[in-house]
């Protein structure tokens, strides 16, 4: 129900990317910008534009996508590992796993208040 | 003190063996010129102490005849490599103060040989840059001229081999950064396969084109370090487990380049005899500087003396190789760095009024402006309306580069020659208004890594009176790092670019 | 205004492996927070999923319990969206193509048969747990503690076609499916422990529109009774708000049971742009016809074809059958009692089970496998209404009775000590018939003069005299054959 792509004109494709563009881009990406770096990323990210737009201009028709380069030439799969806990759950273990957490309490990570 | 600048693996391993040198003496060596060329910031992570608790541990083993080919070895490892007792940057703010509970294959492999790790080397942060300009944590030196920059993003591994202070180091290559430092520093560095050396434990950048590659002055040299690293890795599911037919394990890499060596030493004067190099026009148009073109041709000329062949080919698709890789390697990043929330780990702002704010502020805050252009072209070319004409796009040209290569690679020629860079190393601060400008110079790398096959870079001249080396970029066929190491070490029994050391100025 | 409600459900299964999907973290419930979370876990620099095997199996089993296509190539793709028990900042899950496709679950809602046609059935990691306690940041501030334990552990999200059109066809959609996925063995049904979780796709249009009107999901209710409500509750919500002209935003929403609504969810403008895309540290998923057939040949008979045998074989309604079928526990309880009784009681064995036993685990909250009645008892009992020693009413109070555990369970012992035996030799009975009649000669007449009610209301009096004690089939054959 969710379309995977969409099509879009060669017309929206050449458009250049608005101030609303980067705003929404960057909440999606978590970057906070202040208002001087949001205007050199427009720029930037305009610029950027500017050389990628090349591939529209490249009739790709009947080409697949390739994802994972070696499956040109060989058949890739994915492995699948046995069902098997490898890991003993423990409290040192954990310790050393969250040694660089920025702030814990009673084995949790803590973060300010999320509000659902 | 032992002088190891000029020292090839086979003559330090000699020198181990026959007790005329021991690990701690040639660690202390390392250390010791680490901090007298400290002025190139090479090393961002360097501890005396747990360097000589290996150097001591690597002697013992030699003590007992508990030996590798590594034993004793100094190395360095990318600060990309996690490691569990020296710190990991990437280069970066976002992990300044970060020790990983786990080492990266690459690094246990070495460790499990016994090489002597000196430290964590400088580069562009999270590997996203190609003159080691965007590390947080200060530029890095081009040893031949402390004006210019050392390449990158592995400009820290290239820097300490072509400085001497080790004889190998280990970088990673996602678009060029293991073979554009090399060249640019004159070192030889090769990028193996994609899927034959480990990724886990590097951290990712663009997981679908990084690979882990050596660097060292000798191409002989780098074939037992990628041999020592390479191999099929459960904890990687993009590692291969054969190499069409043949397992991907240590001593595929040796026994291959052996067999290549030993048939070029059969060919006398003449040992390339049979050996096709395919020369792409499109890799010798406007934009390549005349000094490199004149040295990469004086590179074909040797390599014709030595019976190779040319065979002109085309890869048309070269240029697209530019936008596919910069819609590609952003959007598989702005995926990886989502991770760094300073929620678990890393840099966490300290003003913030709830989470949203945190997270944001401490992701600006923690990567620098060249991670946070590629993140946000990267989400754009994934987002809802570009995919397909971004990202799937650039996916379909990626396959047509594949057969440009193919279609050279099986029916023409053995392998393919070219420049590595189109101009020498430019000077740092050198730079462009236009965030596009240095990708550009990616343009002979790129198609490579979009392929997945292996190259190398080998040092083969200079430009700028001498001051500024040139590369020369050797690309092989899936799975034929033995051959090109062959090639490449032949080429250097019978050049000496390979051997020439900068004279440092601090 | 005729309104029609559009109902289809995203079901979360945890599935039962021992190791998490992308890790060999463990997947046990209710261990330490973090202490089972490794480096995969916890998306440490440098960490990399590799896919559990246990969990394809499952995947596999699943699609062919519900006769759907187990796709020969699937793909995983990153879902990517922030939130802090998502370590990674993306799911991986499966998008274009998953590992399941199409599939169909039967079940009945009163006595009407109702097949939904499912969409497609992936594999995707779970996330992290929240907690809200009375933490304080390191400034001071109100905090949320984060437990990663359950980061990655197995999903198959079940999807549903849009077409259940009530809020207890989606409840009885929901039920049978959990049956299925714990008689699978694919998934512990635990409800309580999230083992199981569904999501309401919900939306209403005026009768006879095509057009779907706007959805709202409701997420995460983890009971039957919850989705029911919170199902009625969001279809009205969404009546009043088109009936009073207005219209309905697209967004997720939570149900609250305590006061019993549904409310929106904190908005998150682009939670939609999830910017999938094929993950590329996973290479794609082949299943082979071989390891489907390997499965196939592993797989517990089905609910369905047990249904079909139950219909054919024991000559069961559709809807008993079905009844019968939805948990295991249910039916393997029926199958042993069938081990004991004939098939021409096999519709008398599927009152007993789905009437009196169901009525009472359900009193008591208790599990089939807790019954302290068993199917030996129950045999023997169903035995003992067949053969006319008990009515049905003596038959309710025998269950009871070994219901409490009286006389060691022994039917026989309790019917003699209650003295519940029925009445059926035909002399006793005809001597009560006589009684009666000679009695109400009025009814008698009434009944002669063509008024059937009477023969009722005369066998109505020959059971009262017979104190309920007597067999009712011998008395209706015989008072038909005095009165003549």
């Amino acid at each position: 129900m969710h379309p995977a792509t969409q099509l879009i004109s060669e017309k929206q494709a050449f458009m250049a990317l608005t101030e609303n563009d980067v705003n929404r881009i960057a909440r999606l990406s978590r970057l906070e910008l202040d208002p001087a770096e949001q205007a050199q990323a427009l720029t930037d990210l305009n610029s950027i534009l500017g050389l990628i737009e090349k591939l529209q201009a490249v009739d790709t028709q009947g080409v697949e996508p390739l994802a994972h380069p070696l499956s040109a030439i060989q058949d890739i799969a994915l492995r699948l590992r046995e069902d098997a806990v490898t890991e003993i759950p423990s409290e040192t273990t954990r310790s050393r796993l969250m040694a660089n957490a920025p702030a814990q309490e009673e084995g949790l990570f803590l973060v300010p208040k999320v509000i659902e | 003190m032992t002088d190891i600048s000029s020292f090839s693996l086979s003559g330090l391993r000699q020198a181990l063996d026959g007790k005329q040198v021991s690990a701690v003496e040639l660690a202390e060596a390392a250390l010791n010129r680490a901090g007298q060329h400290a002025s190139l910031n090479a090393f961002l992570h360097i501890d005396p102490e747990l360097t000589l608790t290996q150097a001591r541990a690597a002697d013992e083993r030699i003590a007992r005849g508990d030996v590798h080919a590594l034993t004793g070895i100094p190395i360095a490892h990318k600060d990309v490599f996690v490691t569990r007792q020296w710190r990991t940057t990437a280069g970066s703010l976002m992990l300044k103060d970060y020790v990983s509970p786990f080492d990266a294959t690459v690094v246990t492999h070495l460790a499990n040989a016994g090489a002597v790790n000196i430290g964590k080397l400088n580069c562009d942060e999270f590997a996203m840059g190609s003159g080691n300009e965007n590390s947080a944590f200060g530029v890095c030196r081009n040893p031949w001229d402390p004006q210019a920059v050392p390449g990158g993003s592995s400009g820290g591994s290239a820097v300490a081999v072509a400085a001497g202070i080790v004889p190998i180091s280990t970088g990673t290559d996602t678009g060029g950064s293991v073979r554009q430092p090399a060249a640019l520093c004159g070192v030889s560095g090769i990028k193996p396969t994609y899927g034959t050396v480990s990724r886990f434990g590097m951290v990712a950048f663009g997981s679908s084109l990084d690979q882990a590659g050596p660097l060292a002055r000798h191409a002989k040299d780098l074939v037992t370090v990628l041999d020592t690293i390479s191999g099929f890795d459960p904890m990687d599911s993009t590692s291969l487990q054969d190499c069409l037919g043949t397992p991907n394990v240590a001593g595929r890499v040796q026994q291959a380049f052996d067999k290549a060596s030993a048939g070029y030493r059969e060919g006398g004067v003449r040992p390339l005899q049979g050996l096709r190099i395919g020369v792409p026009r499109e890799y010798f148009g406007a934009g390549l500087n005349s000094e490199v073109a004149a040295a990469v041709e004086a590179a074909l000329v040797e390599l014709e003396k030595l019976g190779a062949v040319r065979v002109a080919i085309s890869l048309p698709n070269t240029e697209l190789a530019i936008p596919a890789y910069y819609v590609i390697a952003p959007a598989e990043a702005s995926s990886n760095l989502s991770r760094y929330d300073g929620v678990r780990y890393g840099h966490r702002a300290t003003a913030y009024r709830n989470i949203d704010e945190m997270i944001s502020r401490s992701r600006a805050e923690g990567f620098g402006a060249e991670v946070q252009r590629r993140i946000l072209i990267g989400s754009y070319v994934l987002s809802q309306g570009y995919y397909d004409a971004y990202y799937l796009q650039a996916q379909r040209i990626r396959r047509l580069i594949v057969d440009d290569f193919h279609q050279a690679l099986s029916t023409q020629c053995d392998i393919i020659v070219g420049p590595v860079t189109p101009d020498v190393a430019k000077n740092i601060g050198d730079n462009n208004e236009d965030p596009t400008a240095d990708w550009l110079a990616d343009i002979y790398t790129l198609g490579v890594s979009l392929a997945g096959l292996p190259a190398m870079s080998v040092p083969c001249g200079f430009g700028r009176n001498g001051t500024r080396p040139v590369g020369l970029h050797i690309i092989g066929n899936y799975f034929d790092e033995g051959r090109l190491l062959a090639v490449a070490d032949c080429f250097q029994q019978h050049t000496d670019w390979h051997t020439r050391t900068p004279d440092i100025q601090s | 205004m005729k309104w029609e409600i559009v109902i289809g459900l995203e079901t979360h299964t945890q599935l039962s492996t021992q190791s998490k999907i992308f890790s060999g973290s463990s997947t046990a419930f209710g261990a330490a927070p973090n202490t089972q979370a490794n480096c995969v876990d916890l998306a440490l620099p440098g960490s990399l999923p590799v896919m559990n095997r246990g969990a394809v199996d499952r995947a596999i089993r699943f699609g062919l319990a519900v006769g759907g296509t187990v796709s020969p190539r699937s793909i995983f793709a990153r879902k990517n969206y922030f939130y802090p028990d998502l370590p990674k900042n993306y799911q991986i899950t499966q998008f274009e193509i998953p590992v399941v496709v199409g599939g169909k679950i039967r079940f009945f809602v009163g006595d009407e048969e109702k097949t939904v046609n499912l969409t497609r059935a992936h594999l995707e990691e779970d996330a992290g747990k929240s907690l809200h306690d009375t933490f304080k940041g390191p400034q001071g501030e109100p905090a949320t503690g984060i437990d990663l334990n359950r980061t990655g552990t197995p999903l198959l999200e079940i999807v549903t076609e849009p077409e259940m059109r009530s809020a207890a066809e989606a409840v009885e959609y929901a039920k049978t499916l959990h049956g299925l996925v714990v008689w699978l063995g694919i998934c512990d049904g635990n409800m309580q422990e999230g083992s199981f979780r569904c999501d309401a796709n919900v939306s209403v249009r005026p009768v006879g529109q095509k057009e779907f009107g706007t959805r709202t999901e409701i997420k995460n209710v983890n009971s039957f009774r919850f989705l029911e409500r919170a199902i009625l509750f969001e279809a009205r919500r969404q009546i009043d708000v088109l009936e009073d002209g207005g219209t309905i935003i697209q967004e997720t929403r939570l149900y609250d049971d305590v006061k019993d609504e549904t409310r929106s969810m904190r908005t998150k403008e682009d939670a939609h742009d999830y910017r999938y895309f094929p993950d590329p540290d996973l290479p794609p998923l082949i299943i082979s016809n071989e390891w489907i057939e390997q499965v196939r040949a592993d797989m517990p008979e089905l609910p369905v074809l047990r249904r079909e045998r139950y219909e054919t074989e024991l000559g069961l309604p559709a809807y008993d059958a079905a009844q019968l079928t939805v948990t295991r526990g249910v039916s393997d309880f029926f199958e042993a009692t069938m081990t004991r009784l004939p098939a021409e009681q096999a519709k008398l064995a599927s009152n007993w089970i789905m009437g009196e036993l169901a009525a009472s685990l359900n009193r008591e909250e208790r599990e089939i496998a807790d019954s302290p009645v068993t199917p030996e008892d129950l045999a023997r009992l169903v035995q003992r209404v067949a053969d006319g020693t008990l009515s049905n009413k003596a038959g309710r109070e025998v269950f009871s009775a070994m219901w409490a555990g009286e006389h060691d369970r022994d039917v026989d012992a309790i019917i003699e000590a209650r003295g519940l035996k029925q009445v059926s030799d035909a002399g006793a009975i005809g001597t009560l018939i006589d009684e009666v009649l000679a009695a109400h000669p009025a009814i008698v007449e009434e009944y002669r003069a063509g008024k059937q009610k009477a023969f009722n209301s005369l066998v109505g009096q020959v059971m009262k005299a017979g104190k309920g004690k007597v067999n009712p089939a011998q008395v209706n054959q015989m008072l038909k054959e005095k009165l003549g």
